[in-house]
C-alpha cells in the first residue's frame, strides 16, 4: 500500500467497535474512515454513477452497432444519443491496412502477427541471449518480405500503399531497433575521454532533444530531398523513419548513459587490469550491466515512441492515426469521429498498456 | 543487443572481482606513460586516431550534404539568408495574442508566432502542475474510491498518444452547440464550438499601474519574509507575516487603485447576432491543444508527485504524527520539502515536454511559432532558415526552462550542515 494509507491511525480505531462482517470492514476502512471521506465517497460515487449511466446510455444502449454497407442513415438517426460503433465494420479494414490491396491484406495482418509475437519473445527472460539478435534480423527480413513482396510468388506492393498499424509498427520497430545501437554509441562517445567525440556526441544529443519531434519530420520531409544529389530520391516513409531513428538515439543515449554511471567504478577498473580492450571492455563487463540497469526507463522510452510515431500524420504518412483521421472524411460518416477516435486509441491503450505493465513487473522483480 | 554478452560474464567466473580488489587497483592507478616531447603513448595516437576518424566522417558527411544543398538551392532559385524575414508575410493568423495583420512581414509573423506557442506553453504548464499534483495526491489518498479512480486517469491518459488525443478534443469541441444555443454553464460563461467565452476586466495603463504595484507589493512581501524568517531562526521568537501581507498586497494595489480613480468594470459577454461580443475568447483550437496538453502532461505529473510524496522516509511521517501536527501543517512543512527535492528535476522535463508538445498544435490549426515556420517555409522554400528558427526558440524556451528549474532545484536543495 502507499505511504499516507500506511500512516497508522491507532488511537481512533481503537475507539471503534470492531465490525465482523467483512464487506462492511472494507467499505469502512476503505471509503468512510472518516466523515469528509465518507462526503468524499458519496460524492464520487454519485459523479461515478452518472458517468457510468451516461456512457452505457451513449455507447451501448443507444448505439448503433451494424448497418448495412455503406449506409449510415440508422447511425445519422441515433446522433448526439448513441454511438455509431457501425462505423467499425464499415471501415476497420482501411483503418488497420489503409490503401493496401484488398485481397493482400492478409499480408500485413501477418506481419502484425509476426511483430507481436517478436515483442513477446524479447520480454522472455529466457530469450535474453544473443540468438534474440538473429531472431529480430530473420523476423524483421520476413516482415519486410511479406509487406514488400516481389519474392516467393507474392506481388509487390509498393510502399506508399502501405498504411495502418503495420505502417506505425514499422516506425517503432524499426526507429528503437536501429536508434538503440545509436544510442549506445551516443552515450559511449558522451563519456568519452576524446574531446571532439563527446563534444559531437553532446552536440547530437542537445540539438535533437531540444526541438520537437514535429519540426525534425518537417525537416525529414522538406529538406531532405535538398540534401541529397539531384536525380536522387528516398521514399516519404524511409524519410520519416530516418528521422524517429535519428530522435530515438538522442533519447536513448541519454537513457543509456544513465546506465553506464550507475556501473561502479570498480568494474571499468577490474575490466582494465584484465587488459581487456574499450569496446571488449564495454561488450562484456559494462554494457551488460548498464542496460540491466536501465530497463524500466528504456521500456518507458520505449512507450513514449510507440505513441510519438501517430506526429506523422503531421507529414502525411498512413500510420494507424492518419487512416483514422482518413477514414471519417468520407462525407456518409464524417460525424462519427469520436467513434473511430475511441476505436484507435483502444489499439494503441492495448499496445502501450502491456509495455507498462510490463515495465512495471520488471521494476518488481529487478531487486532480485 | 548486448543482452548474450552477460551469459558470458556468468560463465566465466575470474572475471568477478570482490570489492577489495578493486579498492587496489583505485588506490595505485597504471602508471601514466612517460611523456617526452616527440612521441606520444599507444594509447593517444590511437584517441587520436578515433577522433580524426570520426570527425573526418561527420565532417565528409557535412560537407557532402552542403554542396548538394547549395546546388539543390540554386538550381530553384531560391537565395539563402534572411532576408525574407522583411517581406510581406500574407498568412492568415486566426487567433493571436499580440495585433497582426497578413500585410505584416514574417518576422512579425514569427514574433506572433512565438507569442502564441508562450501563451499555450506557460498556461499549461501552470495548470498541469495544479492539475498532476491533485492527482498525484489523489492516487495516495486513504480513499480507496478515490485513489483507483486517479489511477485510471493517469493509466488511461498516459497510453494514449497526445496527438489522438488533441484530435479528441478539437473533434468535441465541434461538435460542440453553435453560439446561439452555447452552453451557458455560469453567468457570462459561454461554451460553443467558437470556443470558451468568459467575462474579462479591460485592462487599460491605469489598471496596469495597479498590477505593476500588486506585483511590487508581492515582491516587497517576499523579501521581508525571508528576512523575518532569518530573524526567527536567530532567536526563535515568531513573527508574524500577515500585517506585511495586508499591507503590501493587499492595501498598496487597492490605495494606488483609489488614487488614480481606476473603474474595475467587468466586461460580459454578449450575443449579437451568430457571435459574441466582449469578454475574453478562447478559440476552440486553443482552448482544445491547452485541455489536451493540461491532462496529457498531468497525468506524467502526477506520477512524479506520488514517487516524490513515497520517496519520503516513512519515519518523517511518524515522526510528525508522534509530535501532534495537523495533516495538512504535516504535509507542507515536513512532507512537502523533502519530496520536492525528488520531484523538481523530472518535472523540468515534463514541463520541457509540454512545451515541445505544444507544437502539435500545427495538426488543429492552432497557429504556434512551428505552425508559422511550416507556413513559411511552404511560401518561400526558406527551408533551412524556418528550420532554423524554429531549433532556436525552442532551445531558448528550453534553456530558459532548465535555468530556472535549477535555480529552484538549487534553492530547494537540501542545505547541511
Amino acid at each position: 500500500m502507499t505511504a499516507i494509507t500506511d500512516i497508522p491511525d491507532a488511537p481512533r480505531a481503537a475507539r471503534r467497535p470492531q465490525i465482523s462482517n467483512p464487506v462492511l470492514r472494507w467499505l469502512r476502512a476503505n471509503l468512510f474512515s472518516s466523515i469528509p471521506n465518507g462526503i468524499l465517497s458519496v460524492v464520487l460515487l454519485a459523479i461515478l454513477a452518472k458517468g457510468v449511466f451516461s456512457f452505457v446510455q451513449w455507447g451501448i444502449a443507444n448505439a448503433v452497432w451494424l448497418t448495412p454497407a455503406n449506409d449510415s442513415s440508422a447511425c445519422r438517426a441515433v446522433r448526439g444519443v448513441g454511438a455509431c460503433w457501425a462505423i467499425i465494420p464499415e471501415k476497420y479494414r482501411f483503418i488497420l491496412f489503409g490503401t493496401y490491396p484488398f485481397d493482400e491484406q492478409w499480408r500485413p495482418a501477418l506481419a502484425v502477427v509476426l511483430f507481436i509475437a517478436l515483442f513477446y519473445l524479447s520480454t522472455r527472460r529466457a530469450f535474453w541471449r544473443r540468438e534474440l539478435v538473429y531472431l529480430w534480423i530473420g523476423a524483421l527480413a520476413l516482415i519486410s518480405a511479406l509487406m514488400w513482396g516481389g519474392v516467393f510468388g507474392l506481388s509487390f506492393v509498393s510502399q506508399d500503399r502501405w498504411g495502418g498499424l503495420p505502417v506505425t509498427l514499422i516506425l517503432a520497430t524499426f526507429g528503437l531497433a536501429c536508434g538503440f545501437p545509436l544510442g549506445i554509441l551516443v552515450a559511449l562517445g558522451r563519456r568519452s575521454t576524446l574531446p571532439a567525440i563527446r563534444s559531437l556526441s553532446v552536440l547530437y544529443v542537445e540539438l535533437i532533444r531540444g526541438v520537437p519531434l514535429v519540426s525534425l519530420l518537417f525537416m525529414a520531409s522538406v529538406m531532405f530531398p535538398l540534401f541529397m544529389p539531384s536525380g536522387f530520391n528516398i521514399d516519404k516513409l524511409l524519410r520519416a523513419q530516418i528521422a524517429i531513428i535519428l530522435f530515438a538515439g538522442a533519447y536513448l543515449a541519454e537513457v543509456i548513459r544513465g546506465g553506464l554511471q550507475a556501473v561502479p567504478r570498480g568494474q571499468y577498473e577490474a575490466a582494465d587490469a584484465l587488459g581487456l580492450s574499450y569496446w571488449r571492455k564495454h561488450r562484456l563487463i559494462v554494457l551488460p550491466q548498464a542496460i540491466r540497469h536501465v530497463i524500466p526507463p528504456l521500456v518507458n522510452t520505449f512507450i513514449a515512441f510507440f505513441k510519438d510515431t501517430s506526429l506523422v500524420l503531421i507529414i502525411g504518412i498512413f500510420d494507424l492515426l492518419t487512416t483514422a483521421k482518413t477514414a471519417i472524411i468520407d462525407p456518409a460518416w464524417q460525424q462519427f469521429s469520436v467513434e473511430v477516435y475511441i476505436f484507435v486509441a483502444a489499439i494503441y491503450f492495448v499496445f502501450c498498456f502491456a509495455m507498462s505493465r510490463y515495465s512495471r513487473s520488471l521494476e518488481a522483480t529487478s531487486g532480485r | 543487443m548486448e543482452f548474450g554478452a552477460t551469459v558470458d560474464v556468468r560463465r566465466r567466473k575470474s572475471l568477478h572481482f570482490n570489492k577489495d580488489f578493486c579498492a587496489v587497483t583505485a588506490d595505485h592507478p597504471r602508471p601514466p606513460p612517460r611523456r617526452r616531447f616527440f612521441a606520444i603513448g599507444r594509447n593517444e595516437l590511437k584517441g587520436l586516431f578515433w577522433q580524426v576518424l570520426v570527425v573526418g566522417i561527420v565532417a565528409g558527411v557535412v560537407v557532402f550534404l552542403w554542396s548538394n544543398t547549395v546546388t539543390n538551392l540554386s538550381a530553384r532559385r531560391i537565395t539563402t539568408g534572411f532576408a525574407f524575414l522583411g517581406r510581406e508575410a500574407g498568412m492568415p493568423i486566426a487567433d493571436s495574442l499580440l495585433a497582426y495583420n497578413p500585410r505584416d512581414s514574417y518576422l512579425w509573423a514569427f514574433i506572433v508566432g512565438i507569442a502564441n506557442t508562450l501563451r499555450v506553453a506557460v498556461i499549461g504548464i501552470v495548470l498541469a502542475t495544479i492539475l498532476g499534483t491533485l492527482i498525484g495526491i489523489s492516487r495516495l489518498s486513504a480513499n480507496w474510491l478515490l485513489s483507483r479512480l486517479a489511477a485510471v486517469y493517469v493509466e488511461t491518459l498516459r497510453d494514449i498518444p497526445l496527438l489522438l488525443q488533441l484530435l479528441f478534443w478539437y473533434v468535441l469541441m465541434q461538435a460542440l452547440p453553435a453560439a446561439r444555443a452555447a452552453w451557458r454553464p455560469m453567468e457570462g460563461v459561454f461554451l460553443s464550438n467558437r470556443g470558451l467565452i468568459l467575462p474579462a476586466i479591460p485592462l487599460g495603463p491605469m489598471q496596469l499601474w495597479v498590477l505593476g504595484a500588486a506585483v511590487l507589493g508581492c515582491a516587497a512581501f517576499y523579501v521581508i519574509r525571508r528576512r523575518l524568517i532569518v530573524q526567527q531562526m536567530r532567536d526563535g521568537k515568531p513573527r508574524p507575516a500577515w500585517p506585511f501581507a495586508l499591507g503590501l498586497v493587499v492595501m498598496l494595489p487597492a490605495a494606488v487603485s483609489l488614487l488614480l480613480g481606476v473603474s474595475w468594470t467587468i466586461e460580459w459577454p454578449e450575443l449579437r447576432g451568430f457571435n459574441f461580443v466582449g469578454g475574453l475568447t478562447l478559440a476552440p483550437e486553443y482552448f482544445a491543444l491547452l485541455i489536451a496538453l493540461v491532462t496529457y502532461t498531468s497525468a506524467f505529473i502526477a506520477e512524479i508527485v506520488r514517487s516524490g510524496i513515497q520517496s519520503v522516509p516513512r519515519g518523517q511521517w511518524d515522526a510528525a504524527n508522534a509530535l501532534g501536527l495537523r495533516r495538512s501543517f504535516m504535509l507542507r512543512q515536513i512532507i512537502l520539502p523533502q519530496a520536492l527535492r525528488v520531484i523538481v528535476p523530472p518535472m523540468t522535463s515534463q514541463y520541457l515536454n509540454l512545451t515541445k508538445n505544444s507544437s502539435l498544435a500545427v495538426a488543429i490549426g492552432y497557429q504556434d511559432v512551428v505552425s508559422v515556420a511550416n507556413t513559411t517555409l511552404n511560401q518561400t522554400g526558406q527551408a533551412i532558415e524556418a528550420i532554423a528558427l524554429i531549433m532556436a526558440v525552442f532551445l531558448t524556451i528550453s534553456l530558459g526552462i532548465s535555468f530556472f528549474m535549477n535555480w529552484y532545484n538549487s534553492r530547494i536543495a537540501l542545505v547541511e550542515r
